[in-house]
């Protein structure tokens, strides 16, 4: 089964059985119904937005910005060259929703993105797919075979003289071409280095057209908003909070795995679903939103919804819906060391602040971790992630330091006794055993 | 010097964007060069440059900016751990550990016979698959347990 739970679900209706992701299957779902009746009943292109933003859906990237919006921001008159492309470039930790939508849904982002050029008036797409995930880039490619020899791609489409072609880009290993004008640069054939902004996208994009970019479970969303109304997605959610979403829980749970539930559904639901603690331990804390997000401690956790509103409430971010569940076997220095170590590692260095920074952080939690801290390295690694913060040209840089806060900011006890003890508050023998890995086979 | 089968693999890619657009294929152009020669050589790249028209600087930007570009000869199987957080808290540090004691090599290093290059890797997005490994690139494998690992190494001999 592709979703291992869910309440109210849309996006993992009739997913079940091998072929769910074919054609024939999606059609049967009453795939591509939206798509045809937009370009048969003659729904203009201002309808289709104004659907959308009724909906109230919000980005599912990470940064849950109105895709109503968004898409209004094209150009979708003037003439000449406008693109729409997919950001499959799932690489946040934590978060592994993308590759499940698009091994046994393929066809929903499709027909979204199809609508969703048709409403920009796009003529040409890409899906760019992260490299890691090489079956599912694979499997995309077939997905696209199908819908081109169908006619739901290609020239006049449903003969209503709507042209879009889509195809698929693969990533090779570079978190930071989730970034979106990273992510452009890449299929532009460059090093994926974020531009700076204004100018956005949507005037100056992929090879310097009109562009707009969301996330693959954005744009899955689209043809079930066009099928059930704006106004029942949002209600199916909470108010600001439209739909269902799916959420990656990942780490010290029983069954690891994605669940589509209503936005505002309560974390302690969504922590039962997925088999609750591992060995019936207690939450320490959690990162609600994927490894950029601020980590939460599990008692605040507790009494949180899953919606973008909710988490930002509890100082953290709703982000790509990435749940890292960390239990009291878990050390707060090492898991921050392993983070900072991601950043210091991905970042594009091209600058300064990031690429020097960085390292600084993972370098500062390294020697924490490793019994060598110095009195004042707390102060120091503040010091370093407010000169990263707000000095950069993408996200990144900030994504590194709010860890490190957060870190610190909830665990603070736990970095002092690191310093002051040169070791683990959490002897290393239980959090060997709360990983599992060698009583899995046992 | 790359074969014909290649050539025309990467052809493919060139007709997925704009004609005047060929440098856009690029990466899949070099995944395709290493598919078939295990690694890229500055020759490679530099005839995956010419192919697409693009200055051979560029397509070595390129190659040194994604990290699964291998860029010195690996072993006939690489191995790429993931290590990160969500993977570290359900096995994937021990995972490594594993590795390292089975083959007697640490990251970055391959088996004395050229068989096995052990990589840590980044984030492949399957963190609820965790402890997660990719041979080669391409094939993922998911829930390695040390039986499974154990699986996994008699199979790639």
């Amino acid at each position: 089964m592709a979703i291992l739970g869910a309440i109210n679900p849309m996006l993992s209706v009739g997913l079940d059985g091998d072929n769910a992701w074919r054609l024939a299957d999606y059609v049967k779902r009453d795939g591509y119904s939206a798509l045809r009746r937009i370009l048969e009943s003659g729904i203009g292109q201002g309808d289709v937005i104004n659907e959308v933003k009724k909906s109230v859906l919000r980005g599912r990237g990470g940064a849950g910005f109105p895709t109503g919006l968004k898409w209004s921001f094209m150009p979708r008159s003037f003439p000449g060259d406008k693109y729409v492309v997919c950001n499959s470039d799932e690489g946040e930790p934590g978060t592994f929703k993308d590759r499940d939508i698009l091994r046994y849904n393929p066809h929903a982002v499709i027909e979204g993105m199809a609508i969703a050029a048709f409403a920009m008036g796009a003529a040409r797409g890409y899906n760019y797919i992260h490299g890691e995930v090489w079956e599912i880039y694979e499997r995309f490619e077939e997905a696209l075979d199908e819908a081109r020899a169908a006619g739901f791609l290609g020239r006049n489409i449903l003969g209503s003289g709507f042209d879009f072609d889509l195809f698929a880009h693969h990533g090779y290993g570079a978190y930071i071409c989730g970034e979106e004008t990273a992510l452009l640069e890449s299929i532009e054939g460059k090093k994926g280095q974020p531009r700076f902004k204004p100018p956005f996208p949507a005037s100056f994009g992929l090879y310097g057209k009109p562009t707009t970019i969301n996330n693959t479970e954005t744009f899955a969303s689209v043809p079930y908003i066009i099928n059930m109304g704006g106004e029942r997605y949002l209600e199916s959610g909470k108010p600001n909070n439209g739909g269902t979403k799916l959420f990656s829980v990942s780490g010290h749970v029983n069954r690891p795995g994605n669940y589509e539930v209503p936005l505002g559904t309560p974390f302690a639901t969504l922590l039962e679903m997925a088999g609750g603690m591992r060995g019936g331990r207690q939450l320490k804390g959690c990162i609600p939103g994927g490894s950029s997000a601020p980590v939460v401690p599990g008692p605040t956790m507790m009494d949180c919804t899953m919606d973008y509103d909710s988490i930002s409430k509890a100082g953290s971010m709703l982000g790509s819906g990435a749940v890292i569940v960390m239990d009291e076997t878990t050390c707060m220095v090492k898991a921050l060391e392993r983070l900072s170590y991601f950043y210091y590692e991905e970042s594009c260095g091209q600058c300064t602040p990031c690429r020097e920074g960085t390292s600084w952080l993972y370098k500062v939690v390294h020697r924490i971790e490793h019994g060598k801290g110095r009195a004042d390295d707390l102060d120091l690694l503040g010091s370093v992630t407010t000169n990263i913060m707000g000095r950069t040209i993408c996200a990144l840089g900030d994504a590194a330091s709010m860890p490190v806060q957060s870190f610190i900011k909830h665990f603070r006890d736990e970095f002092a006794y690191h310093i002051e003890n040169r070791k683990c508050l959490v002897p290393v023998d239980v959090q060997r055993a709360g990983s599992g890995f060698f009583t899995a086979t046992a | 010097m790359l074969t014909p089968e290649s050539l025309k693999r990467i052809d493919r890619e060139i007709a997925k964007y704009p004609a005047d657009q060929k440098q856009s294929a690029v990466m899949a152009a070099l995944a395709i060069a290493q598919e078939e020669q295990g690694w890229l050589s500055s020759e490679a790249i530099e005839c995956v440059a010419g192919y697409l028209g693009m200055a051979p600087i560029a397509a070595y930007e390129v190659a040194t900016f994604y990290n699964m570009y291998d860029l010195q000869p690996v072993g006939k199987y690489k191995l790429s751990v993931c290590t990160n957080l969500p993977c570290m808290l359900t096995g994937g540090v021990d995972a490594g550990e594993y590795l390292k004691q089975k083959l007697g090599i640490g990251f970055n290093e391959t088996t004395p016979d050229g068989l096995i290059t052990l990589k840590e890797s980044e984030c492949m997005g399957a963190c609820g698959d965790a402890p997660v490994m990719i041979v080669n690139n391409r094939r993922m494998c998911s829930w390695m347990n040390p039986e499974q690992i154990d699986k996994l190494l008699a199979e790639l001999k």
